[in-house]
């Protein structure tokens, strides 16, 4: 029974403690922090302006007059389409790489990088969501909005996409959970998140069990949070219609 | 743009409007004249897919029509030159489902159009917002989201949110088709109120106490086209057409 003790406390000094190697799961989390939250922040962007594109497209090119300006938003419209359909269509890993030794091939900053082709990657996702969230708001409201005398422009901004939002928010948070669990194979472009974090101490103390079960761990309690705050804010959502 | 001075108290002047649907498989609007002269309330009647709600949307072009000119305040604003977000700040609408911004409450409602698109300050917006609940007794719910209203509150916030903009005309499709029968009394009464005070309106309704109580003008609708129109008195007592017989029987 002491000996069982000992042998673990022993491992966990060698892995953890000894030549501070705690710091590689530490340094590991505040990447993969940051680099979900960079792409979050870049593919709301991007779904944001993707999934308008696509809604007014839907909504409006059967009325539209004729002219230069519905063949540009034809245009704009397929470009979205292709975009979420090629991005949806290759393993997220593939996109990494290709982005990392093609793209930017160039750049030596692999946060940046991993930041903007997750980002790039999740905008496809996020589009849909917002897409989804923007057709699930009644046309009555923004028939309310133009007969008040607001353009398309100002309708969308004051009355449909502030409902849209809170009805995809519980989405959205999902999104950045799945998100933060797919950053874990950052480490093919040399980026050093918590798994890569942890699979270094792996590499360094020839002892598998403690470094991983410790990322996987910090994952898990991530993952559990945040569920939890997305729940909270369900219910929350449910009870007030506002 | 023509301005018809010479017919200054019409404030609006349709010209042959046609709607057809699916590439004129539908024709829900077939050739339609009328006008509508200030202070004037024209009450729209007819059976159920005759066009009403069609013609007051292309009043102001929340559908657009196929054919024939609208004119409001001598503007032709099916010219696609015209900006029509301009005239709609002048032409207020009413919705059978209200249609409130549920995520702003009444007062939101009522102050966001004045505010941006007017440039009033929000002082003078909730001043005149709030005066205008006053007049609806509703000042008491300035700070409720309308899921907290009843059926017959949200649509006289409605009505008084299309009054903030000042419009010259109120447009009303079905206002009270939507509500539960003890509520219409509450909405139709504030609808008088303002044809009283002088209030443009048009009126797509089923409520013929209504039309013969306020209307200036009944208008009788029936396969896109105008069947008749005269005074209610006229079009109640005295109907010419075998189709208005028949609707008038059974409706009342
Ligand atoms: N968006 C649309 N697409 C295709 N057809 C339409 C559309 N809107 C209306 N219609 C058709 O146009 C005709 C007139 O419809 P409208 O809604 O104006 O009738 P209405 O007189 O208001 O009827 P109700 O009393 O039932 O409201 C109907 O045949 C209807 O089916
Ligand atoms: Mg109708």
């Amino acid at each position: 029974m002491a000996d069982w003790i000992s042998s673990i406390q022993s491992k966990f000094i060698l892995n953890f403690i000894e030549d501070d190697r705690w710091r590689y799961l530490l340094d590991g989390l505040v990447v993969t922090l940051e680099l979900t939250f960079g792409a979050l922040v870049i593919g709301i962007a991007i779904g944001i302006i993707v999934s308008i594109i696509r809604t007014t497209h839907d909504k409006t090119i059967e009325t539209m007059r004729p002219g230069p300006g519905r063949f540009f938003l034809i245009l704009l419209n397929a470009v979205c389409k292709i975009y979420v359909t090629v991005i949806r269509g290759i393993p997220v890993v593939v996109q990494l790489l290709i982005a990392y030794f093609i793209i930017f091939a160039s750049s030596t900053n692999s946060l940046l990088v991993g930041t903007l082709a997750f980002g790039i990657n999740s905008g496809a996702y996020v589009a849909e969501i917002f897409r989804g969230g923007i057709m699930s708001i009644d046309a009555g409201q923004m028939e309310a909005g133009r007969s008040l005398g607001f353009n398309y422009v100002q309708t969308m901004r004051y009355i449909i996409i502030p409902q849209a939002f809170k009805v995809v928010l519980p989405t959205l948070l999902n999104e950045f959970i799945a998100l933060m669990k797919e950053t874990a194979v950052v480490g093919y472009i040399a980026l050093k998140d918590l798994t890569k974090g942890a699979d270094i101490i792996r590499g360094r103390t020839f002892s598998p069990f403690m470094p991983l079960f410790a990322a996987a761990l910090i994952y898990l309690v991530l993952v559990m949070f945040f569920s939890w705050l997305v729940g909270k804010l369900e219910r929350r959502l449910r009870t007030s219609d506002h | 743009m023509t301005i018809n001075r010479s017919s200054s108290d019409v404030i609006i002047k349709v010209t042959g409007l046609q709607k057809h649907f699916k590439g004129g498989g539908i024709k829900a609007l077939d050739g339609i004249d009328a006008e509508i002269r200030r202070g004037e309330v024209v009450v729209i009647i007819g059976p159920s897919g005759s066009g009403k709600s069609t013609f007051l949307r292309c009043l102001n072009l929340l559908e657009l029509p196929t054919g024939g000119t609208i004119e409001f305040e001598g503007v032709d604003i099916t010219d696609p030159k015209t900006d029509i977000n301009r005239h709609r700040q002048k032409m207020g609408m009413v919705f059978q489902h209200f249609n409130l911004f549920p995520h702003m409450t009444v007062l939101r409602n009522m102050t966001i159009a004045p505010m941006t698109l007017l440039k009033k300050s929000k002082a003078e917006a909730e001043e005149k917002a709030m005066a205008l609940l006053k007049r609806v007794g509703l000042e008491d719910r300035h700070g409720a989201y309308p899921s907290q209203l009843s059926g017959g509150q949200k649509q006289r916030i409605a009505i008084v949110r299309a009054l903030c903009m000042d419009p010259e005309v109120m447009l009303f499709d079905e206002p009270t088709s939507a509500l539960d029968p003890e509520m219409v009394g509450e909405v139709l009464d504030v609808m008088k109120q303002l044809a009283h005070d002088g209030m443009t309106m048009a009126v797509v309704t089923h409520e013929m106490g209504f039309a013969r109580e306020v209307g200036s003008r009944v208008i009788f609708m029936d396969n896109g086209q105008i069947i008749e129109e005269n005074t209610p008195d006229m079009i109640f007592s005295n109907p010419q057409s075998e189709r208005l017989k028949n609707f008038l029987a059974k409706v009342l």
